[in-house]
This record gives structure tokens, C-alpha cells and sequence, in this order.
């Protein structure tokens, strides 16, 4: 038996797209979080420094990269393409709404968390991947752990930055309190007993990803992270 | 029954009204006296309407048959919510003792390009009943009732296929949906006889044909909010929705015929 309209195509096949991406995404972050957490060292970065250009320079990890922006910008399409298609589906709204009966906010605005997500990557991509980009491709010497924290210390542009860092792991937050359990379910990974601990996993690590990030600026802003 | 309370309220009702799919609709106003608690939400519109005809106005079109909460035509969109205020109870099951005196209750149809208006609030489900045609059925001869004691189905099993085979097809999962999407419903269809032993034969080809006739109709796509679940009059659980994404990836993909 074949699926004569085409899995891909259908609402399922592109949830699907959006749940795979999405954990792919997750797995991402684990990796992030845990080398950008040797900033907490407290050796003026040199850990820090020691990891991040091991990962700068490693063929293996330059190959995953590829992956990542392709996994990125497929869940970020997909999404794109699933909320056109849901307005669709309801060209004339209703005059009152109460789906706070029914429904958490963030579960609802996941587009919208999504798009503060985007915006905030390009400010990321710009302020480290880029440089680090440069650094590798022209040969020259990378102090990471110097660069994050002259961005973060560089007075008022210092402070605006750490906000709206801030504003990028709350965002964060949100989105995978939402989005961790929700890539399981929509891949049909239910279980009576495993599905609850999904989604004790995924809270735990929603707040303690996002808080682990927070406190990267903030530790440089006050001076913690020396 | 043990008698009325004999307590009244006043409520406004603000019920939209609008002649047929093609025009455009608007709100209606209607205060209502002295309307008793005890009364269900569709009698306090037969209380309406009765006063409409008597002024020689348009009654106002609403869904319903059995009023007992099993067949599930009626839909109303009450104050932001399918079915109303109450979980677990479709409209016709729903007082007026769960208003206030001084209540102003906006009444909407369901919300979804799938179920398009035919008058005021009665909406074209017809949708639903061209996804069951499409698999939500056996046609293998399950034999008469004693046939019933002679295929063993373990007991999780009939209790899962039950629950599902709860639900009455009254599109507020869809209504609720912010998507439009229809996925508890089909999901409940798809599970009920997923589970079966009698749903085995056409297992596959079942799922594959409701799915692709749902996506055919225009209903939205699910993002897991779960406010479906919440509104649902029969307490579908989201666990349906799993086990519909479980079937359908797994009969695309990977059942092994051609
Ligand atoms: S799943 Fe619940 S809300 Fe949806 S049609 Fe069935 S009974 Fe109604
Ligand atoms: S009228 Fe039958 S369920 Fe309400």
C-alpha cells in the first residue's frame, strides 16, 4: 500500500518535519549550553577558549553545522507554511475567544515566540558566529571568551544587550516548554509510562537550558564570569 | 425530578445571525427576562424564538436532536467556548443556572472554512460524515451477537476502543482548535477500531484514506495545545491524536506492500 498523496504532503508528514527538526534542534542545545557552561569555570576562559576552538576547527562538527542550518530553516519554513495553511482553516475568526479555558498561551503562541526566536538568532549569528567565521576562514588568533565579554561589558550597549539576551532565553523557554513534549506526541511516541516523564524532562530542561544561557550575559554584565 | 428552583435571571444574548454561506453575517441583541435556571441553554432559545415568530421575525437556526448530549448536533460557540462554560457537557446539557443575573452570553457558530454556515448557528458538518465514509468503517462481516463472546479482545484494549468510540461527532474540537484542525475527531475514529481485532483487515488503507480526506476538506493543522481535549463533550484524551500520528506514520512508511 502506498500513500498515494505522498507523506511529505500531508499534515502529518509536515507536523511531522516540524517535530523531528524540533528535537534535532533540542539536541543542538544540549551540546551548546554544556560548552558554553565552562564559562562558569572561572579561569579568564581558558577551558572555555580551549573547547570552543576545538569545535571552530573540527572537521566532524563543521559537517553537523551544515545540518543544523538546514534543520533550522526546514522548521522554520514548515512553520511558516503550517500557520498560512491554519489561517486558512478559519477565515472568519471569532468575536470572542477564551483560550485561556483551554489552553495554555504559550502552546498558542508558538509562532510568535518562534519569530522572537529568528529575530534574536540573528543578532547571536552576528555578534559570535560570524567573527568566529572570519577569525577561522583568514587564520587569525580567537580570544572567544574575550569577544562575548566585550559585548556584554561594552557600557550602555552592554546592558542593551544582556536585555535582550534575556528576552531570547525567555523566549526560549516558552518555546520548548511547548515544544519538547509536543515533538513526542507528534511522533506518536505516547506512552502511559513514559509520557509523563517526557514532559517532567521536558520542563526540567525547558528552565534549566534557558536559565543555564541567562546567566551567561548577566554573569558578565556583573562581573561574575571574570 | 425534584421540582424547580423557581429562581429567574436576566441575561442579554448577543447571537449571530446571518441568512445563508454567502452573505455576511452580523450580531443580533436580545434581552432575555425572568429566564428560569433550571432551563437548558437550547430551551432558553426556544424561549427566544418562540417570542421571534410570535413578533413575526425569523426564528434563529440552531442544530440540535436529541438533547440529551449523544447525537451531537448541537453546537453553539458560547462566551469563547465550544459547548459553553462547562467541561465535559454539550450544549443542550447546559443550564442557564451556570450564568449570572446580568450575564450578556455571546452566541457564535462554529468557526472553520471545512463548516460553512448554512443559517445563524447551524453549520454544514457534512465534512465529518465524507471522513467516516472514506474508512471509518469494517466490511468484514463481524457476525451477530454471540460471535461478540468468541473473539477475545484484552480488556485495556476494549476499554481504550470504547472511550474512543465516545465521541459523537460534534465538531468542537475543531471549533476550539485555534488551528481548525480536526484531529481529535478523526483520531477518535481511527482509534476506535485500530484497537479492534474486527479493525485489523483494513488497518492501513483506513487511516491513510480519513487522513487524506480530512486534509482534503481544509481542516487546520494540529500544534498539540490540546485545547481540543479540554472542550470535547466525551473526554476524548489527546492520547488518540498520538496513536492517529503513530498509524498513519507507520502506514506510510513503513507497511510493507506497495
Ligand atoms: S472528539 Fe469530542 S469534540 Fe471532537 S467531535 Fe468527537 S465528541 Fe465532539
Ligand atoms: S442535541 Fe443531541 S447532543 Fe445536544
Amino acid at each position: 500500500m502506498s500513500n498515494s498523496k505522498g507523506f511529505l504532503k500531508s499534515s502529518i508528514g509536515r507536523k511531522a518535519i516540524m517535530g523531528l527538526t524540533g528535537l534535532f534542534l533540542v539536541t543542538f542545545l544540549i551540546v551548546h549550553v554544556s560548552i558554553n557552561s565552562l564559562l562558569f569555570v572561572g579561569d579568564s576562559g581558558a577551558t572555555f577558549n580551549a573547547a570552543a576552538n576545538f569545535m571552530a576547527h573540527n572537521p566532524v562538527i563543521r559537517v553537523v553545522e551544515i545540518g543544523l542550518f538546514a534543520g533550522l530553516i526546514l522548521h522554520t519554513v514548515q512553520a511558516l507554511l503550517l500557520t498560512l495553511a491554519n489561517r486558512k482553516a478559519r477565515p472568519q475568526g471569532y468575536a470572542v475567544v477564551n483560550g485561556a479555558a483551554n489552553s495554555s498561551w504559550y502552546s498558542r503562541s508558538m509562532g510568535l515566540l518562534g519569530t522572537l526566536l529568528l529575530l534574536f538568532l540573528v543578532m547571536h549569528l552576528y555578534h559570535f558566529w560570524w567573527p568566529t567565521k572570519v577569525a577561522v576562514f583568514t587564520d587569525h588568533e580567537h580570544n572567544t571568551f574575550d569577544e562575548i565579554k566585550a559585548v556584554f561589558t561594552d557600557g550602555t550597549m552592554g546592558i542593551i544587550s544582556v536585555l535582550l539576551y534575556v528576552i531570547g532565553c525567555i523566549s526560549l523557554a516558552y518555546h520548548l516548554l511547548h515544544g519538547f513534549q509536543s515533538g513526542f506526541q507528534t511522533l506518536g511516541l505516547n506512552h502511559k509510562k513514559y509520557t509523563p516523564l517526557i514532559k517532567k524532562t521536558g520542563i526540567g530542561f525547558s528552565i534549566i537550558v534557558s536559565l543555564l544561557f541567562a546567566l551567561m550575559p548577566i554573569g558578565f554584565l556583573i562581573g561574575f564570569i571574570k | 425530578m425534584a421540582g424547580t428552583s423557581g429562581k429567574t435571571i436576566n441575561v442579554t444574548i448577543k447571537v449571530w445571525r446571518q441568512k445563508n454561506k454567502n452573505q455576511k453575517g452580523q450580531f443580533e441583541t436580545h434581552p432575555m427576562k425572568g429566564v428560569s435556571v433550571d432551563m437548558s441553554f437550547l430551551e432558553m432559545f426556544d424561549v427566544l424564538n418562540d417570542r421571534l415568530i410570535t413578533e413575526g421575525k425569523d426564528p434563529v437556526a440552531f442544530d440540535h436532536d436529541c438533547r440529551e448530549g449523544i447525537c451531537g448536533m448541537c453546537s453553539m460557540y458560547i462566551n469563547g467556548r465550544p459547548h459553553g462554560p462547562k467541561q465535559g457537557v454539550t450544549t443542550c446539557q447546559l443550564h442557564m443556572r451556570s450564568f449570572k443575573d446580568g450575564d450578556t452570553i455571546v452566541v457564535e457558530p462554529w468557526r472553520s472554512a471545512a463548516f460553512p454556515v448554512v443559517k445563524d448557528l447551524a453549520v454544514d458538518r457534512s465534512a465529518f460524515d465524507r471522513i467516516i465514509a472514506s474508512g471509518g468503517f469494517v466490511s468484514v462481516n463481524t457476525g451477530n451477537a454471540r460471535d461478540a463472546n468468541s473473539i477475545l479482545i484484552p480488556k485495556d484494549d476494549a476499554d481504550q476502543a470504547f472511550n474512543a468510540a465516545a465521541c459523537i461527532g460534534c465538531g468542537a474540537c475543531v471549533a476550539a482548535c485555534k488551528n481548525g484542525s480536526a484531529m481529535l475527531f478523526v483520531s477518535a475514529k481511527v482509534s476506535q477500531l485500530a484497537l479492534l481485532p474486527q479493525g485489523q483487515i483494513e488497518r492501513d488503507e483506513r487511516v491513510l484514506n480519513m487522513v487524506n480526506q480530512m486534509d482534503e476538506e481544509g481542516f487546520g493543522n494540529c500544534t498539540n495545545t490540546a485545547a481540543c481535549e479540554a472542550e470535547c463533550p466525551k473526554g476524548i484524551s489527546l492520547e488518540n491524536i498520538a496513536r492517529l500520528n503513530r498509524e498513519y506514520i507507520s502506514a506510510s512508511n513503513f507497511a510493507n506492500r506497495k
